[in-house]
């Protein structure tokens, strides 16, 4: 292993180098953009295609992009959607059957159709989620997902230290941000006239070299730390990083009811987290009906057909859905990875239509229950 | 491509076997030889059986273990694939994939009081055990098998209850809610047929059927001193990867399809008792 380099300063004008050397070294780059007024992650060749000066705003159930008038391109904090969707795609084949004249049944594998693929503006929330993701699947034990593998493989990662944060985040408290601390190729902090940039893996480093930058100098550095403190400025917090025992003793809390009573049960929490990793298979034949695909769609838990089984529902109403998922989360994952499946993003409270806000209800679940009069 | 653990293999019908009504039994073999060859499962694991363009469904493996070249699953005309898997045809080509999840306990039953406990229309996993201890009856202490109906009809195989009633050192309970001229058991509930069986301090008990109906047996058990750890039960959730990944199938923390389908009771006691996980 070579020296890791210092960080080094990479000038706003060169970003554009930065995006040419990772097409010329093979990479389909994958940026931020705004489209239909979110921020959403797509393929991207030119800085002018970034978010310049643009903001956006988070309460329980809001977003809205503001225009700040800045020269900087990741005020934002949150893309509607993380980096998951790269990885574990939304939808896809998982083989293909055919059926010849005889009748007999033939089973292939679908094509690798993993691209070489860097990603730039994942932030510490989204790369401690990927880490979950990774746990769940490609873990030995499970038997590795190769669609999965495939792509994670060819996943170049260049985080942005967040230094702003929005109402909704709550990363301080569960302790994954909003400094990235590992899980990239490279991290950048934005400063006003361009960048402080390091390395966190050997492919990382050799970029920053092919770049032949300068050393950011302690102006430079001082000034990444003072906006990085920023983001750390958050209104929301977990009540613990360790809520397992709490929540399974508290399975019957009237607080379930009064979300319940609530909640749409429209999935849009497990839509937009960073670590949910629930999907459903189905058969899709052509029309002949001589080829037949096996397709996985993400799902949620908080469909009808998640906990179905000949006849039975066993999740038949909101509130055992809204346990399960939040019991899961936060309770769940401590057995099945050692820690909260929550890495703070807030996307479920941004995205809730009726803007449930989970650590609001969780703090509420972590007080005793109280006695109601009709008991 | 590295390997891909979702892809099922062709698998031949090789025999059809009406059991009742609704349930019949297919007799599977793989193409492949070296996937023969190499297949090996214990009783209460289950395979994946794909019908061709409509699904998957998870079923258990009832035929003996010695023989793993011949999979027999009893399956229950019931949804979308299963209807669909019920036309086939000796000869057929479907796809299979498994065994999947961690099966019945019959290490440390050996030497050891086997109570079987079922319920509903004729339970295969267990049915896996029955035929495991009877094909070894020396390895095992008393078996004592109770099987409880709706209705007499419902009572598949009443052939083999009748021949398991004539095992050595074996006892077997049937109970149907209601009864018809030609049901010489018991009429009620199979909990209260508990105080007839004599359990020794070295028990050990499996069961699969109906949730509420395990509680309730679970209840009277405890009640007669076997100890929880003592309590196996084949746990049903909806499964579709069967690899503990598309997280349908947990209960709690579990994926049924890897860490289950079978539990001990003490393994899943804690959520046990309250619905909807």
């Amino acid at each position: 292993m070579t020296l890791p380099l210092a960080p080094q300063f990479l000038p706003r004008e060169q970003f554009q180098q930065l995006l040419d050397t990772l097409h010329h070294n093979g990479h389909k780059v994958v940026g931020p953009q705004v489209r239909d007024d979110a921020i959403v992650y797509a393929p991207i060749k030119n800085t002018s295609e970034l978010p310049l000066g643009i903001e956006d705003h988070h309460a329980p159930g809001s977003y809205l992009l503001k225009d700040n008038g800045s020269q900087h391109w990741f005020d934002w904090a949150s893309t509607p959607q993380g980096i998951k969707p790269l990885l574990f795609k939304p939808r896809e084949t998982l083989w293909r059957a055919t059926r010849d004249a005889t009748g007999t049944v033939h089973f292939k594998d679908p094509e690798n159709d993993a691209e070489k693929i860097a990603v730039i503006g994942a932030r510490a929330c989204d790369l401690a989620a990927l880490n979950l993701q990774d746990q769940h699947f490609l873990s030995i034990e499970n038997t590795p997902d190769p669609f999965y593998a495939a792509r994670r493989h060819n996943l170049f990662i260049i985080a942005i230290n967040c230094t702003r944060a929005v109402d909704t985040c709550f990363c301080s408290s569960t302790g994954d941000g909003p400094k990235c601390h590992d899980g990239f190729d490279i991290v950048m902090t934005e400063l006003e006239h361009g960048f402080v940039i390091a390395s966190g893996s050997q492919q990382g480093q050799q970029l920053i070299k092919q770049l032949a930058l300068t050393d950011a100098d302690e102006k430079q550095l001082s000034e990444a730390t003072q906006r990085e403190a920023n983001a750390t400025q958050q209104q929301r917090s977990v009540p613990s990083q360790n809520m397992r025992d709490m929540l399974f003793n508290a399975l019957d809390h009237p607080q379930w009811d009064d979300i319940a009573s609530r909640c749409l049960s429209c999935g849009n929490c497990t839509a937009v987290c960073p670590s949910c990793f629930c999907y459903s298979e189905h058969a899709e034949p052509t029309l002949d009906g001589s080829i037949t695909e096996q397709l996985r769609e993400w799902d949620s838990c908080f469909t009808q057909g998640h906990s179905y089984m000949h006849g039975i529902t066993v999740r038949h109403d909101t509130r055992l859905r809204y346990r399960q998922w939040l019991t899961h989360k936060f309770a769940g994952w401590h057995d099945q990875f050692g820690r909260s499946g929550c890495t703070g993003c807030g996307r479920c409270i941004t995205w809730c239509p009726p803007g449930i806000d989970i650590t609001q209800e969780l703090a509420i679940l972590s007080k005793p229950e109280e006695k109601r009069d009709d008991a | 491509m590295m390997h891909n653990p979702h892809r099922p293999h062709q698998a031949r019908v090789v025999e059809r076997v009406q059991e009742s009504g609704s349930v019949f039994t297919l007799r599977l073999e793989f193409l492949d030889s070296e996937m023969r060859d190499n297949y090996r499962f214990a009783p209460g694991q289950f395979n994946m059986v794909y019908l061709y363009g409509v699904g998957e469904v998870a079923i258990s493996i009832v035929s003996d273990p010695k023989d793993p070249k011949l999979l027999d699953h009893t399956i229950r005309a019931v949804g979308r694939v299963t209807n669909g898997i019920s036309q086939l045809k000796d000869g057929d080509i479907i796809g299979l994939r498994g065994p999947y999840g961690r099966g019945w306990p019959m290490l440390e039953a050996e030497g050891r009081d086997v109570v079987v406990i079922t319920g509903g229309l004729g339970c295969a996993p267990v049915v896996s055990v029955i035929n495991y201890i009877t094909q070894r009856r020396e390895q095992f202490g008393k078996l004592t098998i109770l099987q409880g109906v709706k209705l007499p009809k419902d009572l598949i195989w009443r052939d083999r209850f009748e021949r398991w009633i004539n095992e050595p050192n074996t006892e077997v309970f049937l109970a149907a809610d209601k009864g018809d001229p030609d049901w010489p058991w018991h009429v009620g509930l199979v909990i209260e047929l508990f105080d007839q069986m004599k359990l020794s301090e070295d028990t050990i008990v499996m069961m699969c059927g109906p949730e509420g109906m395990m509680r309730v047996c679970i209840h009277e058990l405890l009640l007669r001193d076997i100890p929880e750890d003592a309590i196996y039960l084949s746990m049903e959730r909806n499964m579709q990867c069967a690899l503990g990944q598309c997280g349908h199938c947990q209960f709690g923390a579990d994926f049924v399809c890897k860490d289950g389908p079978v539990f001990s009771y003490d393994q899943i006691k804690p959520l046990f008792a309250h619905k909807g996980f």
